[in-house]
């Protein structure tokens, strides 16, 4: 999420007038549950299409998108906000003399449809002048008219806002029960109802779902001024409500004792936790810079790999697309042809957009290419990237891999990271019998801060809880601590990667890239894995 | 149609206020027109065109709050829009932090609507892309590059009589130039009320100096070193600084701005006392709208003073918990200076390290306000006051705390405004001493 929309969103004091502003307008929650039918999107999809081509389009895609948010957003024993908010509208590309036009109208009435079309064809024809080389897209073949939904059990939409105020306010009491100073706590749920046609011959017609559940508990001192926060341990997910049953099977208690969760979540039992770990946090032993070797947990894991992997290895950073703000990638076509050695032998890592579960798994993306999953990195070896309709014939490759997608019916689609994991050991391993062998070492769990060059080589990442391993077994945990790397020698230090036993998700709701800026959810996948020789810096400081 | 003149939107407001039942209603209309365009690799990328305009109606019933929003203004619309935020606010719970809607404002207009940047076409788009393009082609660089400009206005009203209208404009303009074997990066950005002050055939000569001059980079140990920060190199820190300023955290004990004991730093001296800071909706460079998200009039407000803490800033809720007047908050942040521009910093520096460009801050410890982040797009080793060779890019560990403390001299302030940062900001360059970079990345 972008630092800005982030804050808006939990900000103390907030004005409520504000926060529909960031994403559409605001609807009663009956709403939240109906759908536009999808003969009536087909009428408004040939439409768009018939007035591109006969303006002189020599292709055009449209989407229909309906994008349903609903926040609940709580403090203590306070709800601060309930919003719900809705997005209509219709996109329209077209390439015309071999030059991409886009135009947008939250106006569905036929004839504002058939003149954002034509508003497309023109732009294209305008900026045809400037263009150096003309459009080369792989080809898709037309599928007719499919569907295509995540497979949740409870739409989060259908949950009655009570039973969600209840949720939060019960976790919130809980933490406070157990000693927390303050918690915030809030349900971000998310349903993208997208239609897409395109004069390829799709009509595809998807309901995607995302949640998140994240909370922050913090634990004051007064009396020296110190405070300390722990963040939770959830992951957004591509599931409905059923994420939030914290099913038993679910629970993994890790070496040092705390818990982590796999395929739902108890965020009750995780606030407790947090209130007693945010207060553990004010006396814990600063941490004393040096090399030590890490044990990075799948929460923790998550934000690494989609730093130093996912980013780099989106080809048109590698072009040089992005060149004006997210930035470039060290990971350039020269390298990839060479074999680049990305990583040891144990680092085999895979793009999925098809991944049950996952932030993003979709049927067809928004360029209407069926999903897929591929390798990136093999046994340690660059041997891809993650590329769109446009970009394929660059790595030589006839079809697109499915990474195109917008956030908005009124934004540009264009290149996004799919769900990028690294790939569980193959030998029978698990973190307590990782932890056996390590002499002197830092086990990591929770995503912290996180900061990383424009071309993808320098990062520096901090975590929610630190444990010092001595000698083969956790002695104590640890504060002040944060590890800085440069990719490649980071993922060549990976000794070891426990088994898919272990195997969690994580992910980011709100990446963002682009300009004008645009989020995209994604998840990260991965076992416990173990890194050599890192250097580890202590962040106190004294302010006097 | 996105842009309403004050009549039309008064009118509007006034529709969906008489409509309420409730015991009190607000509401805003805000539309813009906005335009944009892109280009990489020598080559335009996209390029589009923005309107949107949307009514949020806010009522109250007791302390149970109900918001709706729409984007169609007929009678029956606004009447559906109203009726929506009433089921919504029967619906909801109590809010034990419900502060009543605010009372009639005066608010005293701001310059915030330049003529020339309300008129700027997709054909002067266009040429500001070509502006920057032409040049890299003949001189093998390559650029990248967003301009991006909006014409905007806000109104707002509530049943307790208050109203406002404004118009707004904005132009923001980057572009990054690369060196076509990726050994040299230069930037360059603008952000201008005014387009008439905005010429992209020179500012590209900016980035293009930079790209050409920062190949070829020498690696420095990491170190404590004296900076010269350009003003968006620094803006990106003071800014993030801003997010600590919040009364409650403050008070509630998490914030660099909280108390040992309890209660906040208000009044202490934290910085070195040639840092002043204040906010200013009427500045000549800098103006923003005299109201802020709740419709409070905004005022001229000293934040920091000769290096001590003003003012923290209060919600509405929190300023009546403590007693205090609640005031419009900042929309724009001024920091004091003097005539110096960067290049007159390096003149006078005998050693020292110029960051023109700071990337991917993130918080590292909220309690200090320890910051992360890297050099980008040009850093340069200054020796007897000249810019002696290119250097590698940075990552620093640094507080904005500790390095306003640093200070050994400010510049003339300039218009910046940043992507992650709500504020426009007058910002000088800035000398420090001992910054605080902890590696070297290869990041070009």
């Amino acid at each position: 999420m972008d630092r800005r929309d982030f804050l808006k969103v939990t900000g103390v004091g907030l004005g409520s007038l504000l926060l529909p502003a960031m994403h559409g307008r605001v609807i009663a929650a009956e709403a939240l549950v109906s759908k536009i039918d999808v003969a009536t999107k087909k009428k408004f999809a040939d439409i768009a299409l018939n007035a591109a081509k006969s303006s002189g389009a020599s292709y055009c895609d449209v989407r229909i998108g309906r994008y349903l948010r609903q926040f609940v957003i709580t403090r203590e024993d306070k709800v601060q906000n309930v919003v719900n908010t809705e997005s209509t509208g219709i996109g329209i590309r077209v390439i015309a003399n071999g030059t991409w036009g886009f135009a947008a109208t939250s106006d569905l009435r036929p004839d504002a449809i058939a003149s954002a079309a034509k508003e497309a064809v023109a732009i294209a024809k305008a900026n045809s002048k400037i263009q150096a080389k003309p459009v080369e897209l792989a080809p898709v073949k037309g599928v007719g008219e499919v569907s295509w939904s995540t497979p949740i059990v409870k739409n989060s939409m259908e949950v009655p806002i009570k039973d969600k105020v209840d949720l939060l306010l019960g976790v919130n009491a809980a933490a406070m029960q157990a000693g927390a100073s303050f918690i915030n706590s809030i349900l971000f749920l998310v349903n993208e109802q997208k239609y897409f046609a395109s004069t390829d011959g799709s009509y595809i017609d998807q309901d995607v779902h995302r949640i998140w559940a994240p909370m922050q508990v913090t634990a004051v001192d007064k009396q020296t001024g110190k405070f300390r926060i722990r963040a939770g341990l959830s992951a957004p997910r591509g599931m409905g409500f059923e994420y939030l049953d914290g099913r038993k099977e679910d629970k993994v208690e890790l070496p040092g004792g705390a818990i982590v969760y796999r395929d739902s979540y108890d965020m009750k039992e995780d606030a407790i936790a947090a209130a007693k770990q945010a207060k553990e946090k004010l006396t814990a032993t600063s941490v004393k810079p040096g090399k030590y070797d890490l044990m990075l947990d799948p929460s923790h894991l998550w934000l690494t790999i989609h730093e130093s992997v996912g980013h780099p290895l989106e080809l048109d950073r590698v072009l040089g697309y992005e060149a004006n703000y997210a930035g470039t990638s060290f990971a350039t076509l020269d390298k990839w042809r060479e074999k680049f050695r990305y990583g040891s032998d144990k680092v085999t890592i895979v793009a999925d957009k098809t991944q049950p579960g996952s932030l993003g798994a979709v049927g067809y993306d928004d360029e209407g290419v069926k999903t897929q999953k591929w390798d990136l990195i093999r046994d340690g070896v660059l041997v891809n990237y993650q590329v769109i309709r446009d970009q394929a014939h660059i790595l030589g490759l006839k079809e697109s891999q499915g990474c195109c997608y917008a956030d908005s019916w009124s934004s540009v689609q264009f290149q996004r990271m799919a769900n990028v994991s690294l790939q569980p050991g193959k030998d029978k391993l698990s973190p307590a019998d990782m932890i056996k062998d390590i002499e002197n070492g830092i086990y990591i769990v929770g995503d912290g801060s996180f900061s990383i060059d424009q071309q993808r080589y320098n990062a520096q990442f901090g975590g929610q809880l630190f444990y010092e391993i001595k000698n083969g077994k956790v002695t104590q945990p640890l504060e002040d601590v944060a590890y800085q790397m440069r990719t490649p020698e980071f993922w060549n230090s990976c000794v070891q990667v426990c088994d898919a036993d272990d195997y969690r998700l994580g992910g980011s709701f709100f990446d963002g890239k682009g300009q004008p800026g645009q989020v995209s959810a994604v998840s990260h996948g991965s076992s416990t894995a173990r890194f050599n020789g890192a250097n580890v810096i202590n962040t106190a400081r004294s302010l006097g | 149609m996105s842009i309403y003149t004050e009549e039309q939107a008064k009118a509007i407001l006034e529709k969906a206020i008489k409509a309420s039942k409730a015991d009190q209603c607000t509401a805003t209309l805000n539309g813009q027109v906005g335009g944009n365009i892109r280009y990489a690799l020598n080559s335009v990328s996209t390029s589009g065109r923005i309107s949107d305009c949307d009514l949020a109606v806010e009522v109250a019933f007791g302390k149970r709050i109900g918001t709706a929003t729409i984007n169609s203004f007929d009678d029956a619309s606004i009447e559906a829009v109203v009726r929506r935020a009433e089921e919504l606010a029967r619906l909801a719970p109590e809010n034990p932090e419900f502060v009543p809607a605010i009372e009639k404002q005066a608010y005293k207009p701001s310059t915030t609507f330049v003529e020339k940047t309300a008129a700027i076409t997709p054909e002067y788009r266009a040429g500001v892309a070509a502006a920057c393009i032409e040049p890299c082609r003949k001189d093998k660089l390559v650029a990248a590059g967003f301009f991006t400009d909006n014409r905007a206005f806000s109104a707002i009203a509530n049943s307790k009589g208050n109203f406002g209208y404004q118009q707004t404009t904005a132009m923001d303009f980057t572009c990054t130039v690369r060196t076509d074997d990726g050994r040299g990066s230069g930037w360059v950005a603008r952000n201008l009320a005014d387009v008439s002050g905005f010429d992209a055939r020179s500012e590209i000569q900016t980035a293009i100096r930079k790209a050409k001059g920062s190949a070829d980079a020498k690696a420095l140990e990491p170190g404590k070193y004296t900076v010269i920060m350009e003003p968006h190199a620094s803006a990106g820190l003071i800014s993030f600084m801003m997010f600590g300023f919040d009364a409650r955290q403050a008070d509630e004990g998490r914030s660099f701005l909280s108390k040992k004991g309890g209660g906040n730093r208000v009044g202490e001296k934290l910085f070195d006392e040639r840092v002043t800071m204040y906010a200013d909706p009427w500045d000549a460079e800098a103006a923003v709208l005299p109201w802020d998200n709740d419709g409070l009039a905004r005022e001229r407000t000293p934040i920091v003073t000769k290096g001590r803490i003003d003012y923290l800033q209060y919600s509405r809720y929190w300023a009546q918990k403590q007693g205090k007047k609640a005031i419009g908050q900042p929309g724009n942040l001024i920091m004091v200076g003097g005539d110096k521009s960067t290049m007159d910093l390096v003149k006078g520096t005998r050693k020292g390290i110029l960051v023109t460009r700071t990337w991917y801050i993130r918080m590292v410890d909220p309690q200090t306000v320890l910051l992360t982040g890297l050099t980008r797009d040009g850093t340069f080793y200054i020796e007897d006051g000249e810019i002696k060779y290119p250097i590698k890019n940075f990552r620093f560990n640094e507080s904005p705390a500790i390095m306003l403390n640093n200070i050994e001299e400010i510049g003339k302030p300039v218009r910046v405004a940043d992507d992650e940062s709500p504020f426009v900001m007058m910002i000088p360059p800035l000398k420090i001493r001992d910054f605080t970079f902890t590696s070297l990345s290869d990041a070009v």
